[in-house]
């Protein structure tokens, strides 16, 4: 997850890259949940990135030069690429209209998804 | 190519969705979506997020996940009962070409894929669900998911702040970045051959801007390990 100001850092926005919800209980993706210090949240809000980062194992690593973070995947719970096996939220634009798409919204169907490229 | 399948399936309540990994944007890709003309969702994903979320490091790698949501099969390399590329390069005699591609294709024909078992396997699931073997537990699918050390982790938030500096018109910020990727998880293939298609397309040939390419990286590892062997 890119973050221009580590300050700053949206619960929604989190969510909805990493798949990990700030809750009153810790930092939660399916049914696994992380008690975070403090409630996992800044005083003004934000999300606070050094706790949650320290306790899910994710690397911040910063490009000073350009003014940018990057915040990568947790290590810490399941040390695998899953630490549940419930699908997180993953919102992609359509290649041909651009528009997002949610891949829960086949909730119901049995859903291969199929990673490719043009490379 | 995952068209026939999608019809054969779809009326069992089967849905395939295929995400092209594509940091070149969808100009990149979408003349090949525009001439299959899928009637399945065909989404695009130009910061690879698929690496980070589901563990994909190579394509085609699929995910199978149930109508709750719950994946049952982790990331592994997919194929929809036949390998068209496969296929494209098995009348090709190598000695008619010249030696750099001739080496290529000789590499591309050891590596080593098993669409008809995958196929057998999807069928399966579709057709009988939860009690399909092919089905793991949740315990499984997160054992089997690729291994997330601190250095691949690393290697992910290298390969992002690579796109975005790409995408934001800095290529050259970009190669530090994926180089670092490239170093900190050599065994992402998705990572490595999209920043090597951008100095040198298709072929992915030896460049000033990285240390390694596809045809020394594949032999290196040995080009039947390029997708590991899928346990069912």
């Amino acid at each position: 997850m890119i973050l221009t100001d580590p300050q700053a850092v949206n619960v929604a926005a989190l969510a909805t890259r990493t798949g990990w919800v700030i809750k009153p209980e810790g930092a939660c993706r399916g049914e696994v949940c992380v008690p975070l210090p403090g409630g996992g949240l800044r005083g003004d809000g934000a999300v606070d990135v050094e706790s949650l980062a320290g306790r899910l194992g994710m690397p911040v690593v910063a490009d000073e030069a350009h003014g940018l973070w990057a915040l990568g995947p947790d290590t810490a719970i399941s040390g695998r690429a899953l630490t549940t096996a419930s699908l997180p939220d993953i919102v992609l634009p359509d290649v041909r209209t651009g528009e997002p798409f949610a891949i829960s919204s086949l909730r119901g169907q049995k859903v291969l998804v199929l990673a490719w490229a043009s490379w | 190519m995952w068209q026939e399948l999608r019809e054969e399936l779809h009326p069992k309540g089967f849905e395939v969705v295929t995400v092209a990994l594509d940091t070149a944007g969808p100009e990149a890709c979408v003349k090949y979506v525009e001439a299959a003309s899928p009637a399945h969702p065909s989404l695009i994903d130009e910061a690879h997020v698929l690496d980070e979320l589901l563990g994909v490091v190579n394509v085609p790698n699929g995910v199978w996940v149930d109508e709750d949501g719950m994946i049952v099969r982790p990331a592994e390399p997919a194929f929809p009962g036949r390998n068209p590329v496969m296929e494209s390069f098995a009348s090709i005699d190598p000695a008619t070409l010249p030696p750099d591609v001739a080496d290529m294709i000789t590499e591309v024909k050891k590596i080593r894929t098993d669409p008809d078992a995958y196929k057998t396997a999807l069928v399966d699931w579709v057709t009988r669900g939860a009690a399909s073997p092919y089905a793991l537990s949740p315990d499984e699918v997160v054992a089997r998911s690729q291994p997330r050390s601190m250095d691949q982790a690393r290697a992910a938030a290298h390969f992002e702040l690579g796109q975005h500096l790409h995408r934001a018109g800095d290529h050259d910020a970009a190669v530090g970045h994926w180089r670092e990727a490239h170093r900190l998880h050599p065994h992402n293939w998705t990572y490595k051959r999209q920043a090597w298609n951008f100095e040198d397309p298709v072929r992915q040939g030896r460049t000033d801007a990285y240390d390694g390419c596809w045809i020394d990286d594949v032999k290196s590892i040995g080009a039947e390990n390029y997708y590991p062997a899928v346990t069912f």
